[in-house]
């Protein structure tokens, strides 16, 4: 027991530095993921067959591809290319690829979830895409765009692990590197899984906040 | 005031509006009454640019409004709809929907644009409805907050597609009394509608449509009652 205990004080400041890099990648890979999604939507619904088209390929070449394969592409090929990023910059733009991807079919989704006839009112009245986009359609939307949303938030905080294999030293790689010279397996990960729970239940209670904002009046 | 001339739509390859010529003066209430599917609401929506017409004119106050070179915005600025099924923004109160087009597409002030609200929502009958969300509000309470919307645009010209035919028989004489009560205000309207009462009682001018083109158009009571085309006549012996 006092072993126990002596290991995990000795344990939590790396994995603690681990959890900071965890969250920095998954913080701005869900603004700039949504971002992406939000752009990437708004040309899979316009009617402009030059937008439409070209994003409809590529998000299918996305999400045909595994995320390891685009963590590596963005981190060893996109320099050839003249791209050189550090590993947390190409973790953190494979994973906003990646999820941008996916958020666009869930903003596409809930935008087209709204009747035409809001935006016939919108328009009658003189406003402009950006006013009917902000104003009428995002703010209905969001009550259908936010749980997949969540879920999706959720799957890219875990998925911030694989940017370990890029040499991020985030949460799962921390623990490997102290269990491979401590053998200490049961402790080292069970302590990386809690710390993972905790993330994504803090995730979750800004998710239900957020939720909570848009629900029908 | 309103000259529409030979005005042509096509929705891809259908041939939809077929050279519509129709005329309303300033303070005119014109009906237009016509079979299902005849271009009735393509019509409407064409004259507030709601759709892009393919050939032809439309002029309001000597502006070709169907001009390409013309603001989209500011023609349906001033060109005020109400739909058949409402279109109020759910998430908004009554005096939000109908402030929002006010503030973002005028640019007034928010108390101004509060405080004409509040007015024009009293003379729809709706005084103290302001904070409601039309989830709370009948149907006929919504097509009122709905009309107020579009007055507070001060539009030059009023269109009603179709305005009571989404709601309870018992609700249609509230928002008929407040087109009539527009009506006799003297706002140019056009009202689609197949309230033919409404038509006799309100409009000065009737104009029947069939297959895309105005077949005819007059005083109400001699389109109803001395139809010249046999499409008309037939049309009428049904409906009245
Ligand atoms: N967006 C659209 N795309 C393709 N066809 C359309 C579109 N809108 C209308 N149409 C067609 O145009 C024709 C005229 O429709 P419109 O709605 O103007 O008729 P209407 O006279 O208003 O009929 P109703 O009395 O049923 O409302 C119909 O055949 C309809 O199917
Ligand atoms: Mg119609």
């Amino acid at each position: 027991m006092e072993k126990l205990l002596h290991n995990i004080i000795e344990f939590l400041p790396s994995l603690l530095k681990g959890t900071q890099f965890t969250i920095q990648i998954t913080f701005f890979a869900i603004i700039i993921s949504t971002l992406f999604g939000f752009i990437f939507s708004l040309c899979l619904i316009s009617k402009k067959r030059y937008l439409n088209k070209p994003v409809r390929i590529f998000i299918n070449i996305i999400r045909g591809t595994p995320l390891l394969v685009q963590m590596f592409y963005v981190y060893f090929v996109l320099p050839d290319l003249g791209i050189k990023l550090g590993a947390m910059q190409a973790g953190i733009l494979a994973l906003s690829i990646c999820y941008g991807a996916y958020h666009a079919e869930i903003f596409r989704s809930g935008i087209i979830s709204i009747t035409i006839g809001q935006w016939d009112a919108a328009k009658s009245i003189g406003l402009r895409y950006h006013q009917i986009m902000s104003r009428i359609i995002l703010p209905q939307a969001a009550r259908i765009i936010l749980p997949p949303m969540g879920t999706s938030y959720i799957i890219l905080l875990k998925d911030s692990s694989l940017a370990s294999v890029i040499t991020v030293r985030e949460l799962t790689r921390a623990g490997q590197l102290i269990a491979s010279t401590t053998f200490e397996n049961l402790t080292v990960f069970t302590m990386v899984a809690v710390i993972y729970i905790i993330l994504t239940q803090l995730l979750n209670l800004f998710i239900h906040a957020m939720e909570k904002k848009y629900r029908l009046k | 005031m309103i000259e529409i001339k030979n005005l042509h739509k096509f929705f891809g390859k259908a041939h939809i509006l077929k050279g519509v010529h129709l005329q309303v003066k300033k303070r005119d209430v014109t009906v237009i009454v016509g079979p299902s599917g005849s271009g009735k609401s393509t019509l409407l929506r064409c004259i507030n640019r709601l759709e892009e017409i393919q050939e032809g004119e439309i002029w309001i106050d000597g502006e070709n409004i169907s001009s390409t070179s013309t603001n989209v915005y500011k023609v349906r600025a001033e060109v005020g709809m109400v739909f058949q099924q409402f279109n109020l923004f759910p998430h908004m109160n009554a005096l939000q929907n109908v402030t929002l087009g006010p503030i973002l597409t005028n640019k007034k002030p928010k108390k101004e644009a509060e405080h004409s609200a509040m007015e024009l929502l009293r003379k729809v009958g709706l005084s103290g409805k302001e904070q409601a969300y039309p989830s709370q509000l009948s149907g006929g309470q919504q097509q009122r907050v709905a009309i107020a919307r579009a007055l507070a645009m001060q539009p030059k010209v009023m269109l009603f597609d179709e305005a009571t035919s989404a709601l309870d028989p018992e609700l249609v004489g509230e928002v008929l009394n407040v087109m009539k009560q527009l009506a006799q205000d003297g706002m140019t309207m056009i009202v689609v509608t197949h309230e033919m009462g409404f038509a006799k009682e309100v409009a000065n001018r009737v104009a029947f449509m069939d297959e895309g083109i105005v077949v005819e158009e007059g005083p109400p009571n001699e389109i109803f009652d001395h139809p010249k085309t046999q499409r008309a006549a037939s049309f009428f012996s049904k409906i009245l």
